[in-house]
């Protein structure tokens, strides 16, 4: 490691005549940079040529989308703003979805984009695409650099603007002229950004008020999203959970901020949320929502959503306030420093019978399953919670698994918890939990996967043997398309549409790419295949086939009301 | 409701699309779009007609606003304003008919600004209801083209009459 990170004053000198590669490589040093994850390709090879004698780890990825998950996935286990590079054209293209996922779950990253020839954009060159028009809707911001003099204080800006605020993904698309040309003077590297002004410090009187409201409930819950654990704030969360006796129940991308195993905690609410949270959300008399946006997978019918309570919403973002919902106390700020203020003037109350009827609902209604015939994909991952003592980093792709690890893993600490929620992206797991493990060199890091997302992109397996990065994926395969096929069983009839999905043995596929591979299919053997799964040192496949019809229960048809969702076999 | 809302955005490549295409994205309806040059170099000011309701407008003003490039946003809806838009347009008129056509336009104070044989083109300025009103008139006579630059406009300055009464 050579250059320490300099001062911002000291950084504005001593650029004049080198190359825009070289400034983009100082720049990112500046910004601490230490991983970065891409591919290289034509309109790029400048920086290449840079990197290959940089302190900056390079992770050569198998497809540019992987690289862009993995990114995700390292910024969503530490909080750092995740890297990744590729070229122009198709390079750019493929980070698409890996951007637009980001961009969904608040996740900083900067992504750069090579681009051709500054006086052939437009023209239909070879690789040329319009990444800046592209991407526009699916990122928090974008550029396009054609001259070198803009290129450091752009990188400046992009980075700024990833981490603050409600962050998010930021593309720098950069012709490559202005990475070949050489600064002829210092370059102006001031951050200029008159219209970007994220409102941080909350309104001391709208705490007061939403305190006040707080305290003088007799039933209020806290419903805790992906916010929370971007802003740091998860402790400040359980304190005022703690202080008041408030239960609390979180997101998807809130799992992990409230400790699961506390007499308070109601788990996951939503389409598949727990029965006991989705009971307390439509009876409880005060909603406290923080970082949380009301998305429609969390509300069910929105006309009967918490119909008999005052809502309260913290949030950084004033876009996400009173849009799905109207408000009764709106806060806007990082919920770190609304929380801060808050803790104090919330009061220690009994609320032991809110509390009791909690309990019982949560005696009542817990989530469950019948451990006969196949092996259950819900047992597979309590196991593992058990096995890891329910303090891996758990990636996931989408679909059923998605829903079961959620449910059963038994979620701990913040950052736990590594999937694409707003945007559910099949094929997120594998690369993300990749470039979590690469965030957390000594961590347990498990990829729980579904055998149609892990299909997607199970490609970068082979990008974990290349770096021998210790990832466990796990792969619970019950030969469909779980999710789909399970709407089609319950709203269509029964009539399994192109949701058959026959899979290859993924412990075979794993070892020709250099990973151990297990498989398992018999119940007495799954502790003992999970066991030697986390023993192993390397990266590895654990195969495991499954019930193939199980369903995810509870379940809020689309346009129901919380409280009336399919129990199943929990009724 | 119909309201006039003014964005002060940075004057760089792109910001149209910027914010055309979150309008489009959100499912915003835009009656008009407006950019021009501003007193600063560094600013353009765009001026967008919106229809919805308080919500929608609402969601208007808070998406604008968190678009980077967007320095500021005012919602005309809440302050006396003076908005302008400009119109040219063609009116078919014959030679024997042209007074009664050039007596319109001095009525609404408009201006001609050519005249063929058999047409006339006629510049007019004013709020959408006044140019409503006169292109309903000059229809009677036919309209051959027109174009319209949609809304700009400017809040009055309250400061000032404020401190007078003081």
């Amino acid at each position: 490691m050579t250059r320490k990170k300099t001062s911002k004053s000291a950084a504005a000198t001593g650029y004049m005549g080198i190359s825009g590669a070289e400034l983009l490589h100082e720049m990112l040093l500046e910004q601490g940079v230490e991983t970065m994850f891409g591919y290289p390709g034509g309109m790029v090879l400048p920086f290449f040529d840079v990197l290959y004698s940089s302190p900056i780890k390079f992770v050569l990825t198998r497809h540019e989308q992987g690289a862009a998950h993995m990114a995700d996935g390292y910024s969503r286990a530490t909080g750092k703003t995740g890297v990744v590079l590729a070229t122009s054209g198709p390079g750019a293209t493929n980070l698409v979805t890996g951007l637009a996922t980001a961009n969904m779950d608040s996740i900083p990253i900067v992504a750069f984009t090579g681009q051709v020839r500054s006086h052939l954009i437009g023209n239909d060159a070879f690789q040329e695409a319009d990444i800046t028009g592209i991407t526009r809707p699916v990122v928090k911001h974008n550029y396009l650099v054609k001259r070198v003099e803009d290129l450091g204080r752009t990188v400046r800006e992009a980075f700024h603007i990833a981490r603050t605020g409600r962050p998010g993904p930021v593309v720098v698309d950069i012709a490559i002229d202005a990475t070949t040309a050489k600064l002829a003077e210092e370059p102006d590297l001031e951050l200029r950004l008159p219209g970007y002004k994220p409102q941080t410090v909350g309104n001391v009187r709208q705490v007061k008020l939403a305190a006040e409201a707080i305290n003088a409930s007799e039933r209020p819950v806290l419903y805790v999203g992906g916010g929370v654990v971007l802003a740091g704030a998860s402790d400040l969360m359980r304190a005022i959970a703690t202080k008041g006796s408030i239960p609390v129940t979180t997101t998807l991308l809130g799992l992990g901020s409230f400790d699961e195993s506390s007499p308070l905690a109601l788990q996951m609410l939503g389409m598949h949320g727990s029965a006991s949270a989705n009971f307390a959300v439509q009876d409880c008399d005060c909603l406290i929502a923080v970082g949380a946006r009301f998305d429609d997978r969390v509300t069910g019918n929105l006309a009967n959503f918490a119909p008999n309570a005052k809502i309260i919403h913290i949030d950084v973002d004033p876009a996400s306030i009173s849009k799905n919902v109207v408000v009764d106390i709106p806060v806007v700020g990082d919920a770190k420093d609304i929380l801060t203020k808050m803790l104090p003037l919330i009061q220690e109350k009994d609320r032991s019978p809110w509390v009791s009827r909690i309990t019982e609902w949560k005696q009542r209604y817990p989530f469950r399953y019948d451990a006969d015939g196949h092996i259950k994909p819900q047992e597979v991952i309590e196991t593992i919670g058990k096995m890891t003592d329910h303090d891996a980093v758990v990636a996931t792709g989408v679909g059923q698994h998605q829903m079961w690890s959620a449910q059963f893993y038994g979620w701990r600490r913040p950052r736990q918890i590594i999937t694409s929620g707003g945007l559910g992206t099949m094929g997120f797991g594998c690369p993300a939990s990749i470039g979590a493990q690469f965030a957390l060199p000594g961590a347990t890091v498990i990829d729980i996967d579904g055998d149609g997302s892990f299909s997607m992109t199970m490609v970068e397996v082979i990008t974990a043997v290349q770096y021998q990065q210790p990832v466990k994926f796990v792969v619970l395969d019950n030969g469909f398309l779980g999710m789909v096929r399970q709407w089609q069983e319950m709203f269509y009839g029964r009539r399994y549409s192109s949701v058959v999905h026959k899979c290859p043995d993924f412990a075979g596929l794993a070892r020709a790419f250099g990973a151990h591979g297990i498989r398992v299919s018999e119940r007495s053997e799954l502790a003992d295949a999970v066991g030697e799964m986390l023993k192993h040192e390397g990266p590895v496949v654990l195969h495991a086939e499954v019930e193939p019809e199980e369903n995810v229960y509870p379940m809020v048809p689309a346009g129901k009301s919380l409280h009336e969702m399919e129990l199943g076999k929990l009724a | 409701m119909r309201h006039v809302i003014s964005a002060l955005v940075q004057n760089q490549p792109g910001v149209l699309a910027h914010v055309a295409g979150m309008f489009a994205a959100r499912g915003f309806n835009i009656d008009s779009l407006v950019v021009g040059r501003t007193e600063s170099p560094d600013l353009s000011r765009m001026t967008i007609v919106v229809v919805g309701d308080d919500r929608v407008l609402e969601q208007v003003r808070k998406q604008l606003a968190k678009l980077v490039p967007v320095v500021k946003v005012r919602d005309f809806g809440e302050v006396k304003y003076i908005e302008r838009d400009l119109l040219l347009v063609r009116v078919a008129v014959s030679a024997e008919r042209r007074p009664e056509v050039i007596e319109l336009v001095n009525l609404f104070r408009g201006r001609v600004v050519d005249v063929a044989r058999s047409s006339v083109m006629v510049e007019l300025s004013g709020t959408e209801d006044k140019l409503e009103a006169f292109i309903d008139l000059a229809r009677t006579y036919g309209i051959r083209e027109l174009a319209r630059t949609g809304v700009i406009a400017m809040a009055r300055d309250q400061q000032k009459a404020a401190e007078e009464t003081e």
